[in-house]
């Protein structure tokens, strides 16, 4: 199937969905003036994905900054993903967060409480 | 040295340097009224940002960006046209980022329907009494069940804006007329504060 890459710019992040090469990330800013517009394409690529998966999926988050409606739209994401788990398949989540960026930190470990699957917290130094 | 203004703009200059000694005494650091488009958002979040960084206050200033984009996009998102002179202002307010040695505080006020005064001043009320623990299961309960209006906002934003401050919201309401209130808000934020209450 066909990756999916949308550039990032002030207000949206880098999305990368690449079957072939195992890549699955969503990573640094989140404030589009639309959510559902921009995160469409993302659902519609994962529900296409979730009928035939790799064999493990690693969907990592690098954020460093979404607002209360794309953490909406993030909820959406991890629980397609918690479909594919749930019909058997292997998924982890990987959380990245700034080693300063508690909220960060906090927030990955609600959305682990939200959803049925395997979380990865990660934190780093520098953006 | 050329004079530019001519004496009879003397009032006007008069107005002008009140206003500057009036937002610098009082450590005003961003002022802005007028029409809230996404652009006019991500612009003042920018210069909140820049002046923050030079003081290196990492933390608050996360939670001020935060606190300004949310309330920015109700305001975006929610504020009702109003007539004046005849012109139509749609998501039109006034904002204001205050700071003393404790604290940050933004405050917005913009029009809204007299019809949601009673719904938004129950709903602030109820935020302000709940616990940090309630306040995370409300958030995260309105994410799992609520959808994203046609607005564009998921109902999470008060919400969020309660739990990412220590303090509780200030809000008022001043009629305007039958049909329309201003509606007054401040989120304050306590300089370096830990990130949980």
């Amino acid at each position: 199937m066909e990756a999916l890459r949308i550039e990032p710019t002030d207000d949206s992040p880098l999305v990368v969905l690449d079957r072939e090469n195992n890549l699955f990330e969503i990573s640094g800013k989140s404030l589009p003036e639309n959510v559902v517009q921009f995160y469409r394409p993302v659902t519609e690529w994962l529900t296409a994905y979730q009928k035939d998966p790799g064999p493990e999926t690693v969907f990592t988050f690098k954020l460093i900054y979404f607002n209360t409606a794309s953490s909406k739209m993030i909820l959406d994401i991890l629980m397609l993903l918690e479909e594919m788990a749930e019909a058997g398949h292997e998924v982890t989540v990987r959380w990245m967060s700034l080693t300063s960026d508690e909220d960060m930190q906090e927030a990955g470990k609600e959305y682990e409480e939200m959803v049925d699957l395997p979380f990865e917290h990660h934190t780093y130094e520098f953006e | 040295m050329t004079m530019t203004y001519s004496g009879n703009n003397s009032g006007f200059i008069n107005y002008i340097y009140d206003r500057y000694r009036d937002l610098t005494i009082r450590d005003i650091c961003l002022v802005f009224e007028g029409r809230i488009t996404h652009q006019v958002m991500k612009a003042l979040t920018g210069l909140m940002e820049e002046q923050m960084e030079e003081m290196k206050e990492k933390r608050t200033l996360r939670r001020v960006y935060h606190v300004m984009v949310e309330s920015l996009q109700n305001i975006n998102r929610h504020a009702e046209t109003f007539e004046n002179d005849g012109y139509p202002y749609p998501g039109r307010g006034v904002v204001l980022v205050t700071r003393d040695e404790g604290h940050y505080r933004i405050t917005t006020g913009n029009i809204i329907e007299t019809s949601n005064v009673e719904e938004i001043s129950l709903f602030l009320g109820r935020l302000n009494n709940m616990d940090p623990a309630g306040l995370d299961e409300l958030y995260m309960r309105q994410m799992r069940d609520g959808v994203i209006s046609a607005k564009g906002g998921a109902g999470l934003g008060f919400i969020d804006v309660r739990r990412k401050t220590a303090h509780p919201l200030d809000y008022d309401f001043i009629q305007v007329d039958k049909d329309t209130s201003f509606f007054i808000f401040t989120a304050t934020i306590s300089r370096q504060e830990s990130w949980k209450h």
